[in-house]
């Protein structure tokens, strides 16, 4: 009968955790939570503004903290990802806490758009603050910071006059040599899309067809990784993200990569841009004061907040980048709108999968 | 059920343009792919969790006691973590190979960890724990009556493993083989950062790339059927054999020489490659500066997700105690399989799941705040007892498996033998059933505990407003691709998951 005995033991750890559990839940203090705030007995505090993001708590937070500090209004928000932030959305219906969406790329902006799940935001400042193609031409959301997605290459294994254009790197010449991350990233998919926009649809297979023929080693799951194959010599060009770039510089000073702006020549689309955005939800409760949150992100006042934390650009032209940033030269970036990367986007990724890039 | 059914919904509403993409350029690779990935990790789970816990229940060896619980612990490594660290080691830019190349020339290539061998690999030495931690649960209580028959009748210790122990503990080694597959089939970081498409990755494709939820609750539909139909075969062929245990416990015998030396090196080079280097590398990233990140707020997230973990594991044992009893006391076929089926969730990717709970909880929100005229833009979701409750419903089956086949231990004479003392009810369970049952339900408790502290989907979706957990913090790190950075949070998550394991395994083996 030992066993009968000792089972205790097991149901007493079990209903320590229990009480433990307990005994927090009843201390803990009131946090900003939406669903503690609804009792109708409290009153409500004079705004707050709550936001669904994409990007990540270490990137909004700052600028968020900055923006409370100086204007008091209280911000909350919740992280997820893309796909479950707008069913989220389209659940709740006209019951969603959510007064803004913010998102790392501009084809989920689109698809919240095309859902119905924002609403148009006419402001002069945001007229004037943001670039014209990197913001939505229904005005129902409007980006934040520019990512430019480059050509990265191996300065001992190639000159940078070998490089031109995207296309280029479909050509024999780089056989082997070639490094692309997944295409399953949403950034692939943003690039061909606006590859389709400006060259269209066969010329573009064409191109992917020749990348993965002349891939060096299988499709890499983040930029990170491409770009120490580069370093490393495994592949001698590659496709990234230039804050990615950024943090490596950061970390390696020597690093053996280099940046190529490509698409510079005369008649030539530029350099991809993707963004991170925001856009008013159509059923915001504090809409007015959501706008002034999004009015403030795009103001010169905050651009280089938001858009330095990651080392990405402004889309406010009249902000210089951070230092570091600055010092990888000037390019022309690509003048399409970039809401053709969310209106092109299922096609470019059923264009890559017939091409077969994974 | 309920988050299943709107996920089956969705068979209503077929997207044609998309699934004709899908058959024609995706879905036949991908079914390969996830048929080869399956059976590998199969082999590998069944190869390391057998052979581990025979050595360890059987055998006495140095180290075996340490190893009979440490075993258990590449558990506590997420399994993108895992994938991420092995990529990170194995890879070409990784410190093995540079070396290599240093020391043998730059043309050296080693066969890539990028690709499905690396897959198997990865996934195997993630999952192995729960075949292990369920063989050795059978193999201490099945007995050694059975053994000993076969050793009068010549059977060396090869073959009555073969032949006895094996096809004695097979209700246990199908459970544990079950959460191994189910957890590959649901998988999408690990095999995101090793290259390999599945089932999974369509899934996602169709819904994040392609914009059709539709499509990608069809072909999760797939997925669960597929469950389904392993789960019924599984039953089928089991029939109606009883595994109930003749004689005392075998003491565990010395092993002498060589084979003494093979135990221990065996077991060591498991620990070493599944939790050893995953935690020292992720320690190393810690030190070479994600401490930084260290604040008190990190308090809060480790104190959320023993919570939500410890909270989690009471309620889905306390559900598979009485999802299995009821098994147990009605031994038919459809109490059989939909005891099953409300545990097939655990097959579909988290995301999937998270989204069919969280319908029908923002359907009804919004119902009870249009019926009842409230001002409130919330009444259920965002609320830490709905959060429980899906993660209940994720990992039920990890809590069934163990808790059900725990109860084939329980002889119909000793069921007879307390009801003719007068025992009924609830008396019943204290005195035979929680007693009998206790290491089926420690290690439910376990699985599930570890599991939740992992999870990452439903929190994200689920969690009231500022209700980060260690996991939450490991995707705000890794969604920009700040995997070194992600390296505090999830050195945390595995020593946060260290203390209740340890607690809970010396409650399980003082006997």
């Amino acid at each position: 009968m030992n066993i009968a005995l000792s089972f205790p033991r097991t149901a007493l750890a079990a209903a320590v955790l229990l009480l433990a559990a307990c005994g927090k839940q009843e201390a803990a203090p009131a946090a900003p939570s939406v669903a503690q705030a609804a009792p109708p007995a409290a009153a409500q505090p004079a705004a707050e503004i709550v936001v669904y993001s994409t990007r990540n708590e270490q990137l909004i937070k700052p600028v968020f903290d900055a923006y409370t500090a100086q204007t008091g209004v209280k911000i909350s928000f919740v992280t997820d990802k893309e796909g479950p932030l707008l069913e989220r959305l389209k659940n709740e219906g006209a019951n969603t806490p959510a007064d803004l969406l913010l998102t790392v790329d501009a084809g989920t902006l689109w698809q919240a758009a095309h859902l119905q799940l924002l609403q148009p935001v006419d402001s002069a400042s945001l007229q004037k603050d943001v670039a014209g193609h990197l913001r939505d031409p229904g005005k129902q959301w409007y980006g934040l910071s520019a990512r430019a997605r480059s050509i990265f290459y191996n300065p001992t294994l190639v000159k940078p006059e070998e490089l031109s254009t995207y296309q280029a790197l479909a050509d024999d010449q780089w056989a082997g040599k070639l490094c692309l991350r997944t295409s399953k990233k949403v950034y692939n998919q943003s690039l061909v899309a606006m590859l389709i926009a400006a060259n269209g649809e066969a010329a573009t297979e064409a191109m992917v067809r020749g990348w993965v023929e002349n891939l060096a080693t299988a499709p890499f799951p983040d930029d990170t990784k491409l770009l120490e194959a580069i370093a490393a010599g495994q592949c001698a060009v590659g496709i990234a993200n230039t804050y990615y770039f950024g943090r490596l510089q950061r970390d390696k000073p020597d690093i053996a990569v280099q940046v190529f702006w490509p698409n510079q020549g005369e008649g030539q689309d530029g350099v991809h841009v993707n963004i991170a955005g925001a856009g008013v939800t159509a059923h915001a409760k504090h809409r007015d004061e959501a706008v002034k949150l999004l009015e403030w992100m795009a103001s010169d006042k905050a651009q280089n907040l938001f858009a330095d934390s990651n080392m990405e650009y402004p889309v406010n032209w009249s902000v210089k980048p951070a230092p570091a940033v600055s010092a990888w030269g000037d390019f022309r970036p690509s003048a399409i709108n970039i809401s053709k990367a969310g209106e092109l986007q299922a096609q470019a990724v059923q264009l890559m999968d017939r091409a077969g890039y994974q | 059920m309920l988050p299943l059914l709107v996920v089956l919904s969705s068979l209503a509403q077929p997207d044609a343009v998309v699934w004709q993409h899908l058959a024609q350029h995706v879905l036949p690779r991908v079914l390969l792919n996830t048929l080869l990935l399956c059976s590998g990790v199969l082999l590998g789970v069944l190869l390391l969790g057998v052979s581990l816990a025979w050595l360890v229940t059987q055998y006495r060896f140095p180290g075996s006691r340490l190893f009979s619980w440490a075993l258990m612990l590449p558990l506590a490594v997420p399994a993108y973590v895992m994938a991420f660290v092995q990529v990170g080691l194995l890879d070409f830019t990784g410190p093995l190979q540079t070396l290599l190349r240093e020391l043998f020339g730059q043309g050296l290539r080693l066969p890539p960890v990028r690709s499905l061998g690396g897959a198997v690999l990865v996934l195997s030495l993630s999952f192995y724990p729960y075949v292990y931690l369920l063989a050795r649960n059978a193999f201490a209580s099945q007995g050694s009556r059975a053994l000993e028959v076969g050793q009068s009748l010549g059977l060396t210790p090869w073959q009555s493993l073969w032949r006895v122990a094996l096809p004695l503990a097979r209700p246990w080694l199908a459970a544990g083989c079950l959460l191994a597959v189910m957890e590959t089939l649901a998988d999408f970081g690990a095999v995101y950062v090793l290259g390999v498409d599945t089932f999974t990755t369509a899934i996602y494709k169709a819904w994040f790339a392609l914009f059709s939820l539709p499509a990608a609750s069809q072909l999760a539909s797939i997925l669960i059927m597929l469950a389904l139909v392993l789960m019924a075969v599984e039953q089928w062929q089991r029939g109606a054999r009883r595994y109930t245990p003749a004689g005392r416990p075998a003491l565990p015998r010395a092993l002498q020489g060589w084979q003494k030396m093979f135990a221990t090196v065996f077991c060591t080079a498991v620990l070493l490659l599944g939790f050893v280097i995953p935690l020292l590398q992720l320690l190393w990233w810690v030190v070479q500066g994600s401490w930084v990140d260290l604040d008190a707020r990190y308090a809060g997230f480790v104190w959320h997700s023993l919570y939500l973990a410890g909270m989690a594991a009471l309620l889905v044992v306390a559900l598979a105690l009485v999802l299995a009893y009821a098994r147990h006391r009605w031994q038919d076929r459809s109490t059989q399989l939909a005891v099953q089926a409300a545990s097939v969730g655990y097959a579909i990717p988290g995301a999937v799941l998270a989204v069919g709970l969280f319908i029908p909880v923002a359907w009804l929100d919004n119902q009870l705040i249009a019926l009842l005229g409230l001002q409130a833009t919330a009444v259920l979701k965002g609320s830490v007892a709905v959060l429980l409750l899906g993660l209940a419903c994720r990992f039920l089956s990890v809590g069934l498996s163990p808790v059900a086949s725990s109860f084939q231990r329980i002889t119909s004479s000793q069921v007879l033998a307390a009801r003719s003392l007068g025992e009924r009810g609830w008396g019943l369970m204290r005195c035979l059933y929680l007693p009998l049952l206790r290491g089926g339900l420690t290690t439910g408790l376990l699985l599930v505990l570890i599991d939740v502290l992992k999870e990452m989907p439903i929190t994200l979706m689920m969690r009231p407003f500022g209700w980060d957990t260690l996991a939450i913090r490991i995707f705000e790190m890794t969604s920009e691709g700040e995997w070194q950075r992600a390296a505090l949070p999830a050195v945390m998550l595995v020593l946060a998951g260290l203390l209740p394991v340890v607690i809970l395994i010396r409650a399980g083996e003082q006997r």
